[in-house]
C-alpha cells in the first residue's frame, strides 16, 4: 500500500480530533433519543463505549431480569437499542476503547463497574466513605460524581 | 353519583386548589381521566362484579409491602417513598418525581408509559402483572393526592 492515502487519512484524523469539542470523544453522548430515554430512566444512559458487544447482548437480551428488576421493553425497541449498543461497543472500532483493557475476546462483564479499567480508575482515587454517601447510593450513579457524565466527560474532578 | 362524576369533581377540585398546576393542568387531567376510564372498561369486562375504583384500595396497594416479587423491590414505596408527595429514588440513585398528581401534573397521561411501568413495577414488586382494578385504584389514589 503506498504511503500517500495513509498520510491523508492521518492528517484528516488529526484535524477531526483537534476540532472535536472539549467533551471526551471516547464516550460519545448518546445520539439515539430512544436509547437515551429508555436506558436513562433508572440511571444515566451509560455510553456503549464502556462495555464490549458481548456484554451488551447479554444485558439487553435479558431486560426482564435486569439487576434485580423488570426493565422489559417491547421487541422493536429492544432491537433498536441493541443495535445502537453493538455499533458503539468498546470493541466495535478498529481501535478498542480503554474499557477493553484487561478484557479478552471472550469476556463479557455485566457491569461497567466490574471492568478492570473502571476498578483501577476508582480504587485509589475514591475514598471508601464517598461510596457510602446516601446521595451516591450506588457505584452506578456516575452523575453523582461526574456532573457532565451525560456529555461523555468523566475527566472533571 | 357515578364513579366517573365523582372523579371529575375530584379533578376539578384539584385544578381549583392546586398551585402546582401548569396551564396544561385541565387538559392533562382529562387525559388521565381517559386512562382511568379505559381501566374501568377493562375491569368491567372481567365480569368479577366491578363497582367502582377506590382510592383507599389504591393507597393500600401503594403502601403495603407484599414482597412477592424480586427480593430487592419489596414494595412500591421502596422507590417512590412512603409519601406520595415525596421525591423518590431508584436503586441506582436517580431521583423520581413525586407520584402525587398535584405534585407532578404531567403524570398518568401517556398510555404506553403507564402500561410499561405498571408491567415492570408490578412484576418486580408483586411477581405478576397488576389487574385493571389495581391500576384504576392506584390512579384514583394518586389523583386524590
Ligand atoms: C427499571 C429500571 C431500569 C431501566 C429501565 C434500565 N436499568 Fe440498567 N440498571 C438498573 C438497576 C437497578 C441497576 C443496578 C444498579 C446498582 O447495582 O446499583 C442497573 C444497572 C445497569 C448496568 C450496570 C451498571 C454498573 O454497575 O456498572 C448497566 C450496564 C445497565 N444497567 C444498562 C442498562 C441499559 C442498556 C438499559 C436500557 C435497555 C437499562 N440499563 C435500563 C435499572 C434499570
Ligand atoms: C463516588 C464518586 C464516583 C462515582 C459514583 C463514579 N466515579 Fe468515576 N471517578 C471518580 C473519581 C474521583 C475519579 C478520578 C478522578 C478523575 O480522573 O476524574 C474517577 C475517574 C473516572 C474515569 C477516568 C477519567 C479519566 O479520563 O481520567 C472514568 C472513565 C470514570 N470515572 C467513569 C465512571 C463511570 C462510568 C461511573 C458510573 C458507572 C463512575 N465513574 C462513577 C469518582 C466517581
Ligand atoms: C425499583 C423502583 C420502583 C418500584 C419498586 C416501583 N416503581 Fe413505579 N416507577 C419507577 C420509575 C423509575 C418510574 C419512571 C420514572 C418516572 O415516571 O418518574 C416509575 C413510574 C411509575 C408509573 C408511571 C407514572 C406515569 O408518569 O405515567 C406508575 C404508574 C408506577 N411507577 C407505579 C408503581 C407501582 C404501582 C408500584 C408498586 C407495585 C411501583 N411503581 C414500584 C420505579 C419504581
Amino acid at each position: 500500500m503506498p504511503l500517500y492515502p495513509v498520510t491523508i487519512i492521518a492528517v484528516a484524523m488529526v484535524l477531526m480530533v483537534s476540532t472535536a469539542v472539549r467533551a471526551d470523544e471516547r464516550y460519545t453522548p448518546i445520539q439515539d433519543s430512544v436509547v437515551a430515554e429508555e436506558c436513562g430512566a433508572c440511571h444515566m444512559a451509560f455510553q456503549p463505549q464502556m462495555l464490549p458487544e458481548k456484554s451488551w447482548q447479554k444485558i439487553i437480551g435479558d431486560l426482564s431480569n435486569h439487576f434485580g428488576e423488570d426493565a422489559s421493553l417491547d421487541p422493536e425497541t429492544v432491537t433498536r437499542i441493541e443495535k445502537y449498543h453493538r455499533d458503539n461497543a468498546a470493541d466495535s472500532g478498529w481501535l478498542s476503547g480503554k474499557f477493553m483493557r484487561g478484557l479478552n475476546k471472550t469476556s463479557a462483564p455485566l457491569r461497567i463497574t466490574a471492568t478492570p479499567y473502571w476498578v483501577r480508575e476508582h480504587n485509589e482515587e475514591v475514598p471508601e466513605r464517598a461510596w457510602r454517601d446516601p446521595k451516591v447510593k450506588s457505584k452506578a450513579n456516575c452523575t453523582a460524581c461526574h456532573r457532565r457524565a451525560n456529555q461523555g466527560d468523566y475527566d472533571d474532578d | 353519583m357515578s364513579f366517573f362524576a365523582i372523579a371529575r369533581l375530584l379533578i376539578v377540585a384539584a385544578v381549583a386548589g392546586g398551585s402546582a398546576w401548569s396551564a396544561n393542568g385541565p387538559a392533562n387531567a382529562a387525559m388521565m381521566q381517559d386512562n382511568i376510564e379505559r381501566y374501568r372498561v377493562e375491569a368491567k369486562a372481567l365480569g368479577q362484579g366491578f363497582e367502582a375504583f377506590s382510592a383507599e384500595r389504591g393507597r393500600i396497594l401503594f403502601s403495603s409491602s407484599p414482597a412477592a416479587g424480586k427480593p430487592d423491590t419489596p414494595s412500591c414505596t421502596a422507590c417512590h417513598t412512603t409519601d406520595p408527595a415525596g421525591v423518590g429514588q431508584t436503586r441506582a440513585g436517580k431521583e423520581i418525581a413525586p407520584m402525587a398528581l398535584s405534585r407532578t401534573p404531567d403524570r398518568y397521561i401517556d398510555v404506553k408509559k403507564i402500561e410499561k411501568w405498571f408491567r415492570r413495577n408490578c412484576n418486580s414488586v408483586l411477581g405478576r402483572e397488576c389487574t385493571p382494578l389495581e391500576k384504576g385504584d392506584f390512579l384514583t389514589f394518586m389523583a386524590s393526592q
